[in-house]
């Protein structure tokens, strides 16, 4: 099908770039930083789209979005997109390193500092037990566009633990806002960079170490996540002819603690992603302006 | 839109109908009993075990793994998405893209003027200056902008909707067999979960906006195909004969005699298809549609329930001022007051005259044009076109701490009653817990049984065999056991909103003030997009099926006050009278007169209250509601055709099953908006 764009952009005779925003805030900040410098450096206008990660691919082979600034590894989708049909071209690292794992409040870990191993779990099951779980503990999962094995994690270490799925990032994080609050434990699915980590410390569990394979049977999987380097994806054609913004997007590289702290300002003092950014943006003028050579 | 009048069967004079019908309903279950006595033996010698079989079972994710494959390596390529789907969605984007412009062109006081000035035409002074706030407010949320692309993805939404719908109601209003071939079709176009269908079209039309205007096309044609072929039958046999005797053709019955007399239905149609359409606003932003409803979504991305709000309160409006102008103009259509939208030329003038009755017609029109051209000129001149940053106001702050505030105090604690989160708690597991393994131990069979005696005895043979093959299908799917889970949820949450919706509904019956209280917060509850009120939610129920139940209820409750309301109080007032003059005290008259009237009404509540809670079902799964909401949300989210579609398709089955369970009478009347 051919090309569109969205009726919304050039509405007024500006060059547009049109973004994908995923929906946890670390993905807001990457869009937030990179749209304030496309629209106050190189006068672009920028429309952001939200959607899921899967969806947010194919819009980009289509060329309904121009870029995904933060991807988390779908193997299945480069291997569609950029390798057979290369409609989408690489456009590298983002500079921070994900990394999914089990994680419980510090305060909890502190009081009992042998739950932080995934073979002392089951001891604390009858503690970590909600009417949602059941009579088990309660693992908590969160949005179904997250990459997990927790279901096969559960059954293959012989875990006295049910996953209930929160169903949404926003859900999960009022829910551990509330356990926090209350300085409750829990124990849940949870994943870097994460701004909530500066509201509500939270140390991880070890589980058994990842390596290369361990994860190939989705049954099967027994081992942790491993750290994925988060990659930066354009669509092909806005590669070629994209110009200044295509360029900036592809040097946009920055770190866990700048993102951090613009995803902080966005979600914890309620800045608009375009006041958080702006603030970021006049504090680093060196950081970025690399991007811009 | 309620039953209300029919005759009560309850009273004395039916008693001999109630013997026969109690008769019959003997007759029904006895029938059923041997049917099961010959048939559940020889199902449990084949398949035993309580849930489904799998011997019975298809495994559908193949299949449709390789449709949605196809569709992706075809879609830049065959004829099929270059000729048709192709200029399907380029024609979209065009009218989206020149209605927006014009939004943009005439400026915020340009469409603020606009907007007051048709709704001054088509519905009164008060309106008209109700809308203008509206419009202006929109602009103080610091929403302008976004307002206009939702308005301008609306006006053509609900255009398309109107036309499709339309020319489908004219040929089922013509015909009998296409109204009886559309029906089911309909039927399933309203209770599939649009979250289940954004997948496939967005395989088909990739993510935007062309894909977010069809799938609202889908969601909001229903109502004004409904409304047309009934508008169409219902016309007068009288005048239908007279226009034939007078030698009319066919063409000439319809345009001068039917049509005309359907208009009330007519505009009533449109207005359904408004509000329907400006309902799909919030969830079309998942697939990227753009304004409102992506402020909405994105606000959830960060946990801030007062940008929620900020984003949500335009739509409230916007959904209150397009529903009592439309509304207004089709009771003055439907009047015979020919004057107003679409016809101005045949404007028969009533009403206080002078030049007043100059306005009526085209005139008026002409007026409503040029004053809103001139406002928009005058505002361009003077370089005021966009809306000024400096007039708005920030809501979200203050709402969010009104929000912690609340959260933190009722969550936990509460002095003698407890917290919300133990309410909750208890709720889990002394009624979800039970209910959910009640229904998941039951063999399947019985709940086949059930469900056949259930439909039978409140309607014919067949509305129980539509009942039962729905449930089969759920079970051939493979999705039983989430199914039931999906059930137990909807099951608890009518228990929950009937009984707060009838005590309500009756109160607002007995006391005028109360309900002028209640109309404006039933307005906000059945417009306010629930995407706003799911992290209040979680924060005072925690995740779980608790939430999705409370969700449920917030977005149900409004319909049954509604429809209770209205039943209690239509009653023959002659019965009430005579009751009156017996002696009987307030409450022996609500139980023995006004609800035993007003039972057809009720019974439209319950089944009300059944399909709009299954409607809320994939807003459970994103709270932590699991089952089939969380299967639908999830096929979406990664691309999973298979998982989506099933568990869309099984949320159809129940909705059938559940619609047929509780839906005596013949025909429903309508989807309440």
């Amino acid at each position: 099908m051919t090309k569109q764009t969205s009726p919304f952009a050039n509405a007024q005779g500006a060059r547009t770039v049109t973004l994908s925003v995923q929906s946890w805030v670390g993905a807001q900040s990457n869009v937030a930083v990179a749209s304030y410098i496309l629209e106050h450096e190189l006068h672009y206008r920028v429309d952001t789209v939200q959607v899921d990660e899967v969806p947010a691919w194919d819009a980009l082979s289509q060329g309904r979005v121009d870029a995904i600034l933060e991807d988390w590894g779908h193997p299945d989708q480069e291997k569609r997109y950029v390798e057979d049909k290369k409609t989408i071209v690489s456009a590298g690292g983002l500079g921070v390193t994900g990394h999914i794992g089990w994680f419980v409040p510090t305060y909890f870990a502190k009081q009992h500092p042998d739950v932080t191993d995934w073979k002392n779990l089951n001891k604390y099951a009858k503690q970590l037990r909600t009417p949602e779980s059941g009579g088990k503990g309660q693992l908590l999962d969160g949005s179904p566009s997250y990459v997990t094995n927790d279901k096969a994690l559960v059954k293959n270490l012989h875990l006295d633990y049910q996953v209930v799925f929160a169903g949404s990032e926003a859900a999960q994080i009022t829910q551990m806002r509330q356990f926090a609050k209350q300085h409750k434990p829990y124990l849940t699915y949870w994943y870097q960079p994460q701004w909530l980590f500066k509201k509500v410390p939270m140390t991880e569990v070890k589980l058994p170490a990842y390596k290369e394979g361990c994860d190939a049977d989705a049954d099967k999987v027994a081992c942790a996540y491993p750290k994925t380097p988060l990659q930066k994806y354009l669509n092909a054609g806005f590669s070629r002819n994209g110009g200044a913004a295509a360029r900036l997007l592809k040097k946009f590289h920055w770190t866990l603690e700048d993102q951090n702290e613009v995803s902080l300002m966005i979600a914890d003092q309620k800045l608009s992603p375009d006041e958080a950014a702006k603030k970021w943006v006049d504090g680093h003028r060196s950081e970025w302006k690399q991007w811009l050579s | 839109m309620t039953a209300a009048t029919a005759p009560a069967r309850a009273t004395g004079a039916f008693a001999p109908l109630r013997a026969t019908g109690r008769r019959r309903a003997a007759a029904k279950l006895l029938v059923l009993a041997v049917l099961a006595a010959i048939l559940v033996p020889l199902a449990e010698a084949h398949w035993s075990g309580g849930t489904w079989p799998d011997a019975l079972t298809v495994d559908v994710s193949g299949p449709l793994g390789r449709a949605s494959d196809w569709i992706i390596d075809n879609r830049d390529s065959h004829p099929l998405f270059l000729y048709f789907f192709g200029y399907i969605s380029n024609a979209v984007v065009v009218c989206v893209h020149a209605v927006y412009l014009v939004l943009l062109a005439a400026g915020w006081a340009g469409v603020a003027a606009g907007a007051g000035l048709i709704a001054w035409k088509l519905a009164g002074f008060r309106l008209a200056l109700t809308t203008a706030v509206a419009f202006v407010l929109c602009g103080l949320l610091g929403m302008w902008v976004p307002t206009m692309q939702t308005l301008a993805l609306m006006v053509v939404a609900v255009l398309a909707s109107v036309l499709v719908g339309g020319v489908l109601g004219l040929a089922a209003g013509l015909s009998d067999r296409v109204h009886r071939a559309l029906r089911p079709i309909l039927d399933t176009m309203q209770v599939l979960p649009a979250f289940a269908y954004l997948l496939p079209v967005v395989l088909v039309f990739g993510i935007g906006v062309p894909a977010a205007v069809l799938a609202t096309v889908v969601y909001a044609a229903p109502p004004m195909t409904r409304l047309t072929a009934l508008g169409l039958r219902g016309a007068d046999e009288g005048v239908m004969e007279a226009v034939a005797s007078l030698g009319a053709t066919g063409r000439q019955r319809l345009l001068t005699a039917r049509l005309p007399l359907a208009r009330g239905e007519l505009m009533l149609g449109v207005n359904q298809s408004i509000m329907m359409a400006l309902s799909m606003a919030v969830i079309a932003s998942v697939i990227g549609a753009g304004g409102l409803g992506d402020r909405v979504y994105q606000a959830l991305a960060s946990v801030d329930v007062g940008a929620a709000l900020a984003a949500g309160i335009p739509i409230v409006l916007l959904a209150v001022v397009l529903d009592r102008t439309t509304a207004a103009a089709g009771e003055r259509l439907g009047s015979g007051g020919a004057a107003g939208a679409g016809d101005g030329s045949r404007g028969a003038a009533r009403g206080p005259g002078g030049w007043f009755r100059l306005l009526r017609g085209w005139p008026g029109w002409l007026l409503v044009a040029v004053l809103t051209v001139a406002v928009a000129a005058a505002m361009r001149l003077a370089g005021r076109q966009e809306w000024p940053g400096s007039w708005e106001v920030d809501i979200a702050e203050p709402v969010n701490r009104a929000v912690d505030w609340m959260t933190g105090h009722l969550y936990t604690g509460v002095p003698y009653i407890g917290g919300t989160a133990d309410w909750a708690g208890h709720f889990t597991t002394w009624v979800l817990d039970p209910v959910r393994s009640g229904l998941q131990w039951l063999p399947w069979w019985s709940v086949l049984l059930v469900v056949a005696a259930l439909a039978w005895l409140i309607g014919t043979w067949r509305t129980a065999l539509t009942a039962v093959l729905a449930m089969a299908v759920i079970g051939v799917l493979g999705v039983w056991n989430s199914s039931l889970d999906t059930l137990s949820q909807v099951l608890a949450a009518v228990v929950v909103t009937l009984v707060l919706g009838f005590a309500v509904g009756i109160g607002a019956a007995r006391s005028r003030r109360l309900e002028a209280v209640l109309r404006p917060v039933l307005d906000v509850l059945q417009t306010l997009p629930q995407f706003v009120y799911l992290i209040p939610v979680v924060a005072l129920f925690g995740v779980g099926r608790a939430p999705a139940v409370a969700a449920a209820v917030v977005y149900a409750l409004p319909a049954v006050v509604r429809i209770t309301t209205q039943g209690v109080r239509t009653v023959d007032t002659a019965a009430l009278e005579a009751s009156r003059s017996l002696g009987a005290t307030g409450g022996q008259q609500l139980r023995q007169v006004q609800l035993p009237l007003a039972r057809p009404a009720l019974l439209l509540a319950v089944n009300q209250g059944v399909v709009l809670v299954l409607a809320v079902v994939i807003i459970g799964g994103l709270v932590g509601g699991g089952a089939l909401g969380y299967d639908v949300v999830f096929g979406l989210a990664q691309g999973d055709l298979a998982t989506g579609l099933v568990a869309g398709a099984a949320i159809v089955c129940l909705g059938l099953m559940l619609d047929r369970v509780t839906q005596p009478t013949e025909r429903r009347a309508g989807k309440e908006a």
